[in-house]
């Protein structure tokens, strides 16, 4: 396969930044507009997936390596439970910041309002760390698909019963 | 009429998927069959949320003046046709990834060839 | 932190904690392969203990109701709503026999598996999805809320699906994973259209709201059929178990003694179905009926198709399929009879002798397919016609097997032949004939088993085999499995007295279901 020409390469580095800010704000503004961890950690991956096109999965791989990728989902997860336990002191998943005057902590005022960015309780912390799972799951998800695909139909790896 | 027009595009998705997955031959065929019948499910799970002259439910209160009782569409189905979502995302990567590994091993796609399990 | 915190916390506790151990499993195996294995160790330990007091507390006190995210654990109707708005988990007897059955064997399964996958790739990710099937079985049997079922039933299925195929270098292996999954993913989209049904017509999607507000529509019919055959698919009752010997007889032995406990939680939702949620329908009768026919076709077609097999797991496979049958039978009959007067005795002998069998399958079935991948590890092959005279050198598995053959075909004093009794006997009461052919399954399992035992053990030693047993962690493995085996068999009497009766009685209690989660 022919290496991708730079016109591709270039405009793939350039669209990229653009890409992963519009999929942190819709992360980020999770419980104001539509949105939230899934959806912004699918748009960021994607924009990681526009590279490994652009660039080709042998030069991807040598910079986002695989282990790095599991420890970041791994810390996506553990904080996404352990908030949900400090809320232990009522019940798991109890959302101990809302009414509070700590960090996300005012209640918006009733009625139709579009809300502003400082209420919502525990709700942007778990769209965080919900969204950096889903990148670093989706990102290591393409990419192990596409090394796959390198090793072109060869016996490596296969045992005989 | 025009209502029921969602009900039905999603029963023939469902059929579509179910044909793909039992008559088709090759394994990607099948994962495609699988997908097409997730999204039929998600269609009629998100259509039972809908009322009509409704504002989507992202205030926390109607605007001033509206005379409806149910002014907001149901938030509930939104939540679980995403989280629906998500799964099918996750057992389409599985699939997909089991398909490229028989692959590897036996040399084509077509189900019935991939057979060493038998009786 | 004194003990009533914990037992009003326990369901949420229960499911977390194996939750937040898998997630940090990978992180410690970057360090540690060692102080990985006894961090896994320590989990299920922990979650053992913590399950046992657990259940004793829900067998003697009643109910445990639990709603996510609430000020208080036990609102689950805030006071300016007439339904429950958060998700509820409801812990009732059969809910807390259920979980002692998968924390147990899974104990067993990661005793097993430290010396099993001790040679292969990947093993971080291997105790990872273990604690993951763990948090999908408990999450299953909690949970008060038919979305929550339904995530839940698709992380047990993801997480299984990936372990079977954990061999990857193994063609078969991938395969029968690539079959199971196609499976278990068009029963949850069944599933999950059922669930949008009944929401469409309701409007919530609590179980004792459901079952509070059900009126027996046409629609709800639809929806009872379509759960039923989901459930019906997904534990491996006859129309639909083809998946099963194909994926129980390529994964590693350990995860095939989970993946029956998997088909058990299918199983218990099946039954949560039919008697919590349409309870008090009309179509209580038809659908006992229609489980009566499942059980009845699966013991017979179970069993005759494990005769011929060569291959020592695919054979337990089938005979997994043929004790499902039993399970069936016992509940379905309890189900055929529940509006009846005769349901105090006969029918609630039937369900007790279903229920009871349940564990003592997870048990005795766990036990066998522990010990044949003990053979496997010692010879690497599972073909009968090769593998000859292992009780010379294997002896602790040999008795471990005769333990679990004994079980399985019904012979006293084993618990076997405590659970098959009674529901002989109470199935007597519906139609002799059922009695009948029951009775003659278990004469064929005997009969294929001392088969297999003949061939396997007896005869002249193997040339190449090395002497002496497998390693001590497998062995352990198998001895939490023959403990609770010798445990149920020496005092079955305390057992379905304490243990198996609060259980069949909750289940068949739909009014203290509705009224733990909706006040009066």
């Amino acid at each position: 396969m022919n290496e991708p020409s730079k016109i591709v390469k270039t405009i793939a580095s350039i669209i990229f930044p653009f890409i992963t800010v519009y999929g942190l704000y819709i992360i980020v503004h999770g419980h104001l507009t539509p949105g939230g961890g899934f959806q912004g950690g699918a748009i960021t991956a994607s924009g990681i997936v526009l590279l490994l096109v652009a660039f080709g999965s042998a030069e991807i791989a040598k910079k986002i390596k695989e282990s790095h990728l599991s420890i970041l989902e791994s810390i996506g997860a553990l904080s996404f439970i352990s908030l949900a336990l400090l809320g232990l002191s009522a019940t798991f998943f109890y959302n101990f910041l809302a009414g509070s005057n700590f960090i996300f902590g005012r209640i918006p005022p009733f009625g139709s309002n579009p809300g502003d960015m400082n209420t919502g309780g525990v709700l942007p912390l778990m769209n965080i760390s919900v969204g950096l799972k889903v990148i670093a799951g989706l990102s290591a998800m393409v990419l192990a698909l596409a090394l796959f695909a390198r090793l072109k139909r060869g016996r490596k790896g296969v045992r005989k019963k | 009429m025009i209502y029921n027009i969602p009900y039905m595009a999603s029963a023939i998705l469902v059929i579509v998927g179910l044909y793909a997955v039992l008559f088709k031959r090759n394994l990607i065929k099948i994962a495609i069959g699988i997908t097409v019948l997730e999204s039929g499910v998600n269609l009629f799970l998100i259509t039972l949320g809908y009322r009509e002259n409704a504002v989507a439910p992202i205030y926390t209160n109607l605007p001033e003046g509206t005379s409806i009782p149910e002014g907001m569409t149901l938030p509930v189905p939104q939540a679980l046709t995403l989280t629906s979502i998500v799964i099918g995302v996750a057992v389409l990567a599985l699939i997909l990834s089991f398909a490229v590994k028989i692959y590897q091993h036996y040399g084509t796609l077509d189900s019935r060839e991939v057979r060493r399990l038998r009786e | 932190m004194n003990m009533s915190y914990v037992l009003l916390h326990a369901p949420a506790l229960l499911i977390a904690i194996p939750l937040f151990a898998a997630f940090l499993t990978p992180i410690i195996d970057r360090f540690s392969k060692r102080v990985r294995n006894i961090f896994v160790l320590a989990v299920l330990i922990i979650e053992e203990i913590l399950m046992i007091i657990f259940a004793w507390d829900v067998f003697t006190n009643g109910i445990h109701v639990y709603t996510m995210g609430a000020p208080n654990p036990t609102s689950t109707v805030p006071l300016q709503s007439a339904v429950p708005v958060r998700i509820v988990l409801e812990v009732d007897g059969m809910s807390a026999f259920m979980g002692l059955i998968s924390t147990t064997v899974s104990l067993a399964a990661g005793f097993y598996s430290i010396a099993f996958v001790r040679k292969e790739t990947g093993q971080g990710k291997f105790y990872t999805l273990l604690l993951l099937m763990l948090v999908g079985m408990l999450g299953m049997e909690f949970t008060g809320d038919m979305f929550n079922l339904f995530v839940f039933f698709e992380i047990l299925s993801i997480a299984s699906a990936a372990l079977v195929a954990y061999r990857s270098y193994y063609g078969d292996a991938v395969e029968g994973a690539f079959k199971y999954l196609i499976i278990s993913s068009i029963a949850g989209s069944i599933v999950l259209f059922a669930i949008a049904i009944l929401y469409g017509q309701y409007g919530v999607l609590n179980i004792a709201a459901l079952a509070k507000a059900m009126k027996s529509t046409t629609l709800d019919m639809i929806a009872l059929v379509l759960l039923i055959s989901a459930f019906a698919m997904k534990c491996g009752s006859v129309p639909m178990h083809f998946w099963i010997p194909d994926s129980y007889t390529v994964a590693p032995a350990s995860i095939t003694a989970m993946l029956v406990v998997a088909s058990q939680a299918s199983l218990y939702a099946l039954f949560r179905i039919c008697f919590s949620l349409y309870g008090n329908t009309s179509y209580v009768a038809t659908s006992g009926a229609i489980l009566i026919l499942f059980g009845l076709l699966s013991m017979f077609i179970g069993v005759t198709m494990a005769i011929p097999q060569k291959d020592i797991k695919r054979l337990m496979s089938y005979h997994a399929i043929s004790q499902t049958g039993y399970m069936l039978l016992g509940v379905g009959a309890g189900l055929y009879l529940l509006g009846n007067p005769d349901f105090s005795t006969h029918g609630m002998a039937a369900m007790e002798g279903g229920i009871f069998h349940i564990f003592n399958h997870a048990l005795y079935k766990g036990l066998l397919f522990l010990t044949a991948g003990a053979i496997f590890y010692k010879t690497k092959t599972r073909n009968l016609n090769e593998i000859r005279g292992l009780a010379h050198s294997m002896k602790f598995t040999t008795i471990f097997f005769l333990i679990g053959a004994f079980s399985i075909a019904g012979l006293p004093p084993f618990n076997g032949f405590a659970s098959k009794l009674l529901i002989y006997e109470s199935v007597y009461h519906v139609n002799p004939i059922l009695s009948i052919i029951a009775m003659l399954v278990s004469i064929l399992t005997l009969a294929s088993f001392m088969k297999v035992f003949h061939s396997a053990f007896m005869g002249p030693p193997m040339k190449d085999v090395e002497r002496g047993d497998v390693p001590k962690s497998m062995l352990f493995g198998m001895m939490v499995l023959t403990a609770g085996i010798i445990l149920f068999s020496i005092i079955p009497g305390w057992v379905v007295g304490h243990i198996v009766h609060p259980a069949a009685q909750s289940l068949a209690n739909q009014s203290a279901y509705i009224r733990a989660v909706m006040g009066d």
